[in-house]
């Protein structure tokens, strides 16, 4: 870039006022062309398996016996329970969740600092809809020059029915997308049956008709205004991406000057870029690639499609636009060989966090107890003196059974001597102090415990421990908690 | 506006705005128009809902606040909430209402339920003598123990909660008086001293062995037809025992002496008329599985 100058001589007043300046711009119809070629290719492909999952995981069955859903993927509120295939996620592990959105997020950092904005050009939502929706729009009112055409024609029958058939075919793509979207959280089989005899609860209306409308509009109407203004993620990856991470480039040493084809071309005197602007009209986003990097810009890579083909007809070598590094364009400018880093600290960094918390995370899945024992001490009264002056301390004890089989736990009180075991509702088993409690299966169960010593045994405070051992399988677990003598 | 030329920045290509502050422009940059749209929305929108639901506050003279055409109001959508879960509960208060209190707290899922309503009812109605957890205070009987002036049994606790302890109101209400010795003139202050030093030796390790021995003829006269001959009281009556570690106003020599001087006879209301069947019933369990249950 050369030295900037500023000029600050006014252009020369005209007899006629101009026309008043809108403090608000009106949005430029962008009319993308469509595209051949590889990356076209991946992103029709990313598209239909993105949208399948979404549209088709709910139907997946995964029997989990009876009594529990066998929806494979399911937000089951009213049961308090998250399923994922063969991960059945409890309120109180809710944790599992939030690290699945830290390896998400790191994975997105990960991608950002290698491929630049990948996320954005192939797989996020607003990108994969808007595709869609443009790709309706073409079966409609046709490529690129057919639909401006139409656009500027005056309203006619024909024109009417297109624009018809269009939005009623973006209204049914919604109305799926918001009605898949309720599949999660409900049994989908039944829910689908639900809705439409009015049955459904009314969140599920909610949702749906809300997802419906911001599915119509953020894809048909809004487009790439949701990712230039609404989206934080085009400001936020600047953070993330470095001289280092390969975005869709345009190559400025051998493209310029860029200078429309004649037929006796001398290509060593100029550069490869003919001015051709296909480039531009084949962008999502109504931009120009040779400016530069932009805020924009997605880098969904149908311009690099757009500029080779146009490159093969004038035999010329493909990749005037490609995925490159600032790094790599620098060193070109200055007649060095590009070097490409994908091992960076960064992206190390990246890549051992999502290992890290991945692998803590199927650790604690995968050595994750079905039961678990939790004791709390009554702390009101703390204690409590009998008349005969022992001691006694009451204990609410919550055993929690994930699995699908009702158990029976034995349970014992030991560590303090002389102690006494009482269960509210309970009798004990043939000796005393031992006790048999039953657990319902995929449930919680409270007891109500007493331990009683006698006169003398405990002074201030002393520790008890409690042991329950499934009397099927011998599994054991115990708490240990306080008793307070005073 | 328009009497601003049109002036464009020649580094940017940009439209400028035509104000300049010491060779300083400003470039025109105009937000989105959909922005403005949005904008225009929300207001209309704020209308609708000022006209749906309740908005304007109760300002002088206006009375209350205008209450939409919708009629929103958190207050009945409270009541009704409330209504709804009282009928959601009748259907597991009729399962107690027809159980006896011995099967309730031997079945789980009906032990679980009446222990859940008895905990909430408990801090309700009870807690605020008894304490949390029927801790007790001076005057009022510790729930957790294992001692009770009248009885600790399921029934006798429903029987109690029921129909209170010394409520007049109620022809059921375990009733007894203890007379005020002193202030009745029944006994005189040398009497009421030597009955409680006698009172006094029953538990403690130091008193007036001569006074304690006249205090015992006293108390085998006076006392001895409530709180038995060897002191350790009579639960009919609820008179209690007097010779355990457990004092309900305190077992110091000044306590008694005044306990006996004045009498103490305190109160607990018939929660009967107050608290529905199935309430009592899941209060008795409660404060039968507090600790001290017979």
């Amino acid at each position: 870039m050369g030295k900037v100058e500023l000029d600050l001589k006014r252009v020369p007043k005209k007899p006629v006022p101009p026309p008043p300046q809108d403090l608000y711009a009106k949005r430029k119809q962008i009319y993308p062309k469509l595209a051949h070629g590889k990356f076209r290719s991946v992103k029709w492909l990313v598209m239909a398996v993105t949208l399948g999952v979404y549209y088709l995981l709910p139907w997946i069955r995964w029997p989990r016996g009876a009594g529990a859903p066998d929806q494979a993927v399911l937000a089951d509120f009213a049961g308090e329970r998250f399923y994922f295939f063969f991960i059945e996620i409890w309120p109180q592990e809710i944790y599992y969740l939030t690290g699945l959105l830290i390896i998400a997020a790191l994975g997105l950092f990960l991608v950002t600092s290698l491929f630049g904005r990948v996320w954005c050009g192939y797989t996020c939502p607003q990108t994969v809809w808007t595709d869609l929706f443009i790709w309706v729009e073409r079966a409609f009112e046709g490529d690129r020059a057919a639909r401006m055409r139409l656009d500027k024609a005056p309203m006619s029958a024909g024109k009417l029915s297109r624009k018809l058939g269009k939005h009623a075919v973006w209204l049914l793509i919604s109305f799926v997308t918001g009605g898949a979207f309720i599949l999660y959280w409900h049994d989908a089989p039944t829910i689908a049956r639900t809705f439409f005899i009015g049955q459904a609860p009314l969140s599920a209306y909610w949702f749906a008709g809300i997802l419906t409308l911001t599915t119509y509009f953020l894809a048909g109407t809004m487009r790439e205004q949701v990712c230039t203004y609404m989206c934080p993620w085009p400001r936020i990856q600047g953070a993330l991406t470095d001289e280092q991470a390969l975005n869709v480039t345009y190559r400025f040493a051998r493209g310029e000057p860029r200078a429309p084809m004649r037929k006796d071309t001398d290509w060593s005197t100029r550069g490869d870029c003919i001015d051709c602007n296909q480039c531009v009209q084949v962008c999502p986003m109504g931009i120009d690639i040779r400016n530069g990097a932009q805020l924009e810009c997605i880098h969904c890579a149908l311009c690099i499609d757009a500029c080779d083909q146009m490159m093969d007809k004038i035999g010329r070598p493909r990749g005037l636009i490609a995925y490159d590094t600032d790094a790599a364009m620098d060193a070109v400018a200055h007649g060095q060989k590009p070097k490409y880093q994908l091992l960076r600290a960064r992206t190390i960094l990246y890549a051992v966090l999502m290992a890290a918390i991945a692998g803590l995370m199927t650790f604690g899945l995968s050595t994750r107890a079905s039961f678990e024992i939790n004791t709390l001490k009554d702390r009101s009264p703390p204690f409590v003196q009998l008349s005969d002056g022992s001691l006694r301390n009451g204990y609410t004890l919550k055993l929690v059974n994930k699995t699908g089989d009702d158990r029976e736990m034995r349970i014992e009180a030991s560590g303090l001597a002389g102690a006494e075991l009482d269960i509210i509702g309970l009798q004990a088993e043939g000796e005393p102090n031992v006790f048999l409690l039953p657990v319902a299966a995929n449930g919680v169960d409270r007891f109500k415990l007493y331990i009683t010593v006698p006169p003398g045994t405990v002074a201030r405070q002393d520790h008890i421990t409690f042991t329950v051992t499934d009397t099927d399988t011998g599994e054991t677990y115990s708490n240990t908690v306080s008793f307070r003598g005073q | 506006m328009s009497d601003h030329e049109r002036d464009i920045d020649q580094h940017s290509g940009t439209e400028t705005t035509g104000h300049e502050w010491d060779g300083i422009k400003e470039l025109n940059t105009p937000l989105p128009r959909w922005w403005l749209i949005t904008w225009y929305v929300t207001i209309a929108w704020a209308i609708v809902y000022m006209i749906l639901m309740p908005a304007i506050p109760a300002l002088p003279g206006l009375g209350t606040n205008t209450p939409g055409v919708r009629g929103q109001s958190d207050r009945v959508n409270v009541a009704a909430s409330i209504d709804q879960l009282h009928t959601a509960r009748q259907e597991d208060a009729a399962r107690l209402l027809g159980a006896s209190l011995q099967q309730i707290e031997t079945d789980r899922d009906l032990q679980q339920f009446a222990m859940a309503m008895g905990e909430s009812a408990f801090g309700d109605n009870c807690a605020t003598c008894h304490g949390a957890g029927g801790r007790g205070a001076r005057g009022y009987p510790v729930l957790a123990d294992d001692v009770w002036l009248w009885t600790g049994t399921l029934d006798g606790i429903e029987q109690t909660i029921r129909h209170g302890i010394r409520h007049e109101e109620d022809p059921d209400t375990r009733f007894s008086a203890m007379p005020a010795f002193g202030q009745m003139g029944m006994l005189d202050r040398h009497q009421i001293d030597d009955v409680t030093e006698y009172v006094v030796s029953l538990t403690a390790e130091e008193f007036d062995a001569e006074a304690a021995v006249r205090g015992a003829e006293v108390f085998e006269l006076q006392c001895a037809s409530c709180h038995a001959s060897d002191a350790t009281g009579m639960r009919d009556v609820g008179a209690p025992n007097l010779t355990d570690a457990d004092w309900l106003y305190g077992g110091d020599r000044d306590t008694i002496y005044a306990t006996v001087f004045n009498a103490r006879n305190s109160h607990m209301p018939a929660w009967g008329d107050r608290l529905d069947d199935a309430t009592i019933k899941a209060l008795a369990v409660y404060v039968h599985s507090l600790g001290g249950g017979e």
